[in-house]
């Protein structure tokens, strides 16, 4: 019984007296935290993407907080995973009004596939776009086209990209929280953040070839030429063509979908459009089984859950 | 249409590879399993084809079913385990212990690592030492060596030179008294000792040994480095008291050092990566030994002087770097 | 004769395949074409300065360097400028280049196209520096760095000596072997115009104990070449590395992240060398240059002389055709080389060899695990782990790889060449380096 005592007793006192110096200790080096920045960290999606600029949710928090209450607003910081509904909730919480924002997504700007530029070498080597875009060209000649081997299918955390094995690019799926991690894995600048635009529709020219169009349509059948057509006919002002290339303004495009119609290699796609009434005549220029880019486009953006296909054969 | 190939230098390749690495060790290992067939017979033969076989059907089971990844039993590092783990045990070791050692070292040392290359220990040895816990008695009733033409029934059993030797000891015996118990240093060499499988012959495993140094496939540093520290420090003990210890000699040909010093410590995923490292991981398996021999309860302790030394080798390689060319110039360098 | 001398740390031996090595040097025939890339040396591309339609030279100056690191470009053949358009290089990217109509052979006026030997150097050190720089010469044994920036140390640094790179150790290349039987005498004087310039007193010519009539031949020569010394090495990969070769000479390290100046030494090649010779004893600018076409399937394995902006395929035909089984196309040695997407790359002037690999031997083993036998380690001449290199960088671990020392890599694959595993370590270690290198700069710039 007197050793059971002495144990209690004993234990006892060591905690009683831990307790007491941790709690003297705690009080004394405690760290003041604006209690504001545990309320923001909470309406946060707890995603840790680093897609807002900071290195985490708590970052992020942190810096809403102290801009805030320096400035009164909220310039420059969105979290793009939880959108324009986060953004409002940590508005509230900080008492201040925020302008929604247009939801963006990321868009691959290639559509070099297996069979619109087919392979002219057989490339062997790590499955690293980065490495491979230093070593060489490209499989089918486009020195700017996508290699296929999946540094932004890597980089994603959102599982919202995958290698589509058929065409060999990159599709994007309704999950994509525009971070922006693929964009910056890409060592050719293929991938853009877009507005995803009214019903998921947008316009874009999927091409970032900027050599001459005789070059560039020599190595894919869908290369942009730089004809400049689409900047002719755009009555928005939102294409313009810099070297042979064609960019459409996402902010000035009204989507009215001319520029698709008049591009002669078929260079600019339309996502998730109504099929058009069928014209007489327009034959197509290039192989018949060349998949149209409106069709295309309602397969890229459909949920590819079962989709954890591999790029090439040496994917680990 | 010829379509050309594309990729990074270099575009040829040495004849070094992974499968002919592992059956240059299993080609290495055919004088100590030949000699343990002579000395032990048919069970031997139970024992060997058993723990190959097994070894490599769980990593087959494992590879295809539980992890549905590449089955890459034909690359040998399978076979290499399981001869391992039949040198690493008596001769007449019931056949459903066998498969439980092959499970341990493939299932539990290997594969739940990572597989081939992952591994921190040494799977034949992290089975042996699992089997010696779980069943001391099997493990531990060697059979003496006879003839190929005895059939399973006439074994005799008995200690090892080791264990008559600590027993001795213990009993309060000089070495010197227990001098006619033991096997004279011929019997050593050539195996006529009671042991298991794999370690009863020196000379058949040095013949190994010398077979992977001319391969390249080790180099002389781990086993010069193991044998070498035991020598050393079993001499300084036995130089002080010839009663109380067994002479350097005796502690070199006796028990599984030979076979831990070139087949066990030199496995190449678990020991250090650079020269330096190697001789201070075989030092410490070496004076592990010595310490576990001498004053630890066991009678043998290269095992788990080895497994000891491989929790170690990732310190190992952090501290051992090797030579970088460029610092030393040669020639004084003006700021 | 003794120990032959070599460099101590790493090294492989890879079959060596001189299956040119007896083969004079033969004078291919002019083009109809030729594409004269603007980039061809390390350093910034060069500026072109005749546009469509001008007459040309063989000799002419068509290019002025592209900056302080940079060199001349001239004409290798006579005809009227087709159009400046771009053609693709090595990697197949497409750059800039002259594309000329050849039309004859008409040489510059001032240019001595005689075949005697001119041995009196009537130039000071400075002379020759700027002719080495008029004349566009770059380091001909793949590096291409502009020659006249090599013989001019910085504040502060002297050179003590020359050495000139025969050893030639990728397999299968032999074009330095033969300019050193062919041309021997020109290769010395070339040696001693360098030494003068350089104001050393003493140069050596390393070359590879598997070219025997080679060491004889130049060793005979050489003792009516006062400070010159022939020195036999031993034969191992890669030496030709310029650090290795540096250390196998005159056992002398140097450190990481620096020039061979540093420990006093300069390294040349002996088709650099050749060309310093004719640039500044015949007045003859770099145009042309000695490149080795071979393969095991192929009929005619040659050396041919050869004029810049030649498309490859024209090298090919005359040694017998692309043969039918030909699965790679290698720019260079088998280490080291670059795998070519076609046959219409133009010769540059950094192009050593074009290597024609069969088939069964143009595809790579599938990557297994790594089994940590360490073997890379000890072949790796730069006292690297490539196995833990190649792991963080895979990884993205990039601080940590250049704490190991990732930048000292000098890219020449005995690594992955003796990797049991059939593991691609210089993919990764390039990744690595790559990634590395931009983190650094990025750095630097803050």
């Amino acid at each position: 019984m007197n050793i059971i005592l002495i144990a209690v007793l004993a234990l006892g006192g060591i905690g009683l007296v831990s307790a007491v110096i941790l709690y003297f200790v705690a009080s004394k080096f405690k760290v003041y935290e604006d209690p504001k920045i545990d309320e923001v960290e909470e309406i946060l999606p707890s995603a840790n993407c680093g897609g807002c600029g900071f290195p985490g949710c708590r970052a992020f928090a942190e810096a809403t907080v102290k801009k805030a209450k320096d400035e009164k607003n909220l310039e420059g910081l969105f979290c793009p995973v939880g959108g324009n509904e986060v953004m409002q909730k940590v508005g509230e919480t900080l008492e201040l009004e925020i302008e929604a924002k247009d939801p963006m997504i990321a868009v691959v700007r290639c559509n070099g596939s297996h069979a619109n530029s087919p392979e002219k070498v057989k490339y062997e080597g790590v499955t690293s776009c980065s490495f491979a875009h230093a070593l060489y060209a490209g499989e089918g000649g486009c020195q700017f086209g996508c290699l296929g081997l999946g540094d932004c299918v890597d980089a994603c955390e959102f599982d919202a990209i995958h290698m589509s094995d058929e065409r060999g690019l990159p599709e994007v799926n309704d999950k994509c929280t525009a971070c922006g991690a693929c964009v910056e894995a890409c060592p050719r600048d293929i991938i853009e953040l877009r507005k995803r635009g009214p019903k998921e529709k947008r316009i874009f020219v999927s091409c970032v070839n900027k050599e001459k169009g005789a070059v560039a349509i020599k190595n894919c059948s869908v290369a942009c030429i730089g004809c400049g057509k689409c900047e002719k006919v755009c009555e928005f002002d939102a294409i313009t063509i810099t070297d042979f290339l064609s960019y459409i303004n996402f902010d000035k495009c009204k989507l009215c979908r001319k520029c698709v119609e008049v591009c002669p290699t078929n260079s600019i796609w339309e996502v998730n459009f109504k099929p058009r009434k069928p014209k007489a005549e327009k034959v197509p220029k290039k192989e018949p089984d060349k998949i149209k880019p409106a069709a295309e486009g309602k397969v890229a953006i459909e949920n590819n859950d079962d989709n954890k296909s591999k790029p090439g054969e040496d994917r680990k | 249409m010829n379509m050309f190939t594309v990729s990074g230098s270099p575009h040829v390749h040495g004849e070094y590879s992974t499968p002919k690495i592992m059956y240059g060790v299993v080609i290495a290992m055919i004088p100590a399993m030949l000699v343990s067939v002579w000395y032990f017979g048919l069970d031997a033969v139970r024992v060997l084809v058993l723990a190959a076989a097994a070894s490599i059907f769980f990593e087959w089971v494992i590879q295809k079913y539980l992890i549905k990844g590449a089955v890459t039993i034909t690359d040998g590092s399978a076979l290499v385990t399981g001869i391992l783990l039949a040198f690493n045990v008596p001769s007449n070791l019931p056949s459903w212990m066998v498969i439980v050692g092959a499970l341990v070292a493939i299932g539990m040392a290997k594969m739940s690592f990572g597989g081939l290359g992952k591994n921190v220990f040494n799977p034949a040895l992290v089975a042996r030492v699992f089997l010696l816990i779980s069943f001391p008695v099997e493990m531990t009733s060697w059979p003496k060596p006879h003839a190929l033409s005895k059939g399973f029934a006439d074994v005799i059993t008995g200690p090892t030179p080791l264990g008559i030797v600590k027993e001795g000891l213990r009993s309060g015996k000089t070495m010197q008294e227990l001098k006619p118990e033991l096997p004279n240093y011929i019997q050593d060499l050539i195996g006529q000792m009671g042991g298991s499988m794999g370690e009863v012959s020196a000379v058949a495993i040095l013949l190994g040994g010398l077979y992977m140094l001319w391969k390249k496939i080790i180099t002389w540093h781990i086993p010069v480095a193991v044998l070498g520290t035991v020598f050393l420090f079993t001499g300084i003990l036995w130089g002080f008291k010839p009663e109380s210890y067994a002479d350097p000699l005796f502690h070199l040909l006796t028990g599984g050092l030979m076979l831990g010093a070139i087949f066990m410590a030199t496995d190449m995923v678990t020991s250090p990566m650079t020269h330096g490292g190697q001789l201070l991981f075989g030092a410490g398996v070496g004076i592990l030994t010595v310490l576990i021999r001498v004053w630890g309860a066991y009678p043998e302790g290269v095992s788990f002087a080895i497994l000891l030394m491989n929790a170690v080798v990732p310190l190992i390689n952090r501290g051992f770097k090797p030579k970088r060319f460029g610092d030393n110039p040669g020639v004084k360098i003006e700021a | 004769m003794g120990l032959l001398k070599t460099f101590k740390l790493g090294g492989v031996h890879p079959a060596e395949n001189k299956i040119s090595a007896q083969v004079p040097i033969e004078v291919l025939p002019l083009p109809k074409k030729v594409f004269v890339p603007m980039g061809q040396n390390l350093g910034a591309p060069s500026k072109p300065l005749v546009k469509k339609g001008d007459e040309v030279k063989t000799g002419q100056l068509i290019a002025t360097a592209g900056g302080f690191i940079g060199s001349n470009i001239h004409s290798p053949v006579s005809g009227k400028v087709f159009k400046i358009d771009v053609v693709p290089d090595s990697s197949g990217f497409r750059r800039p280049a002259v594309i000329i109509n050849v039309d004859g052979d008409e040489w510059m006026d001032d240019i001595d196209r005689s075949n005697d030997i001119v041995r009196e150097i009537k130039a000071t050190p400075e002379e020759i520096i700027n002719k080495v720089k008029d004349a566009g010469i770059v380091g001909m044994g793949g590096a291409t760095f502009p020659t006249q920036v090599k013989l001019t140390p910085p504040p502060g640094k002297t050179a003590e000596f020359l050495i000139i790179n025969g050893v030639e150790c990728e397999p299968y290349l032999t074009a330095d072997h033969r300019v050193m039987m062919e041309r021997g005498e020109e290769l010395l004087i070339g040696t001693h115009i360098l030494m003068r310039a350089l104001k050393v007193a003493k140069g050596f010519i390393g070359i590879e104990n598997n070219k025997p009539d080679a060491i004889a031949h130049l060793t005979k020569l050489a003792k009516d070449y006062q400070g010159i010394e022939i020195v036999p090495l031993k034969v191992k990969y890669p030496q030709g590395g310029e650090k290795q070769l540096i250390k196998a000479v005159v056992n002398r390290e140097v450190p990481s992240g620096k020039l061979p100046i540093e420990v006093g030494c300069v390294v040349q090649n002996v088709g650099t060398t050749l060309a310093v010779y004719e640039a500044v004893q015949k007045n003859k600018p770099l145009f042309e240059r000695v490149v080795t076409v071979t393969g095991k399937a192929l009929s005619k394995p040659s050396n041919f002389l050869v004029r810049i902006g030649t498309p490859i395929g024209e090298l090919v035909e005359a040694a017998g055709g692309l043969p039918d089984d030909t699965g790679k196309v290698i720019g260079g040695g088998p280490m080291m080389g670059k795998s070519l997407l076609s046959m219409d790359i133009p010769v540059v002037k950094g192009t050593s060899g074009i290597l024609l690999m069969k088939r069964a031997e143009s595809h790579r083993k599938p990557e297994q695990s790594c089994i940590r036998c360490s073997k890379c380690t000890y072949v790796c001449p730069m006292g690297l782990e490539p196995y833990l290199l190649s792991r963080v960088s895979k990884l993205g671990k990039f601080d940590y790889a250049e704490k190991e020392r990732i930048m000292d890599c000098i890219e020449c694959g005995s690594c992955q060449y003796t990797c049991p595993a059939a593991i691609p370590l210089l993919d990764y270690l390039r990744l690595g380096k790559n990634k590395t290198g931009q983190i650094i700069r990025s750095r630097n710039k803050k």
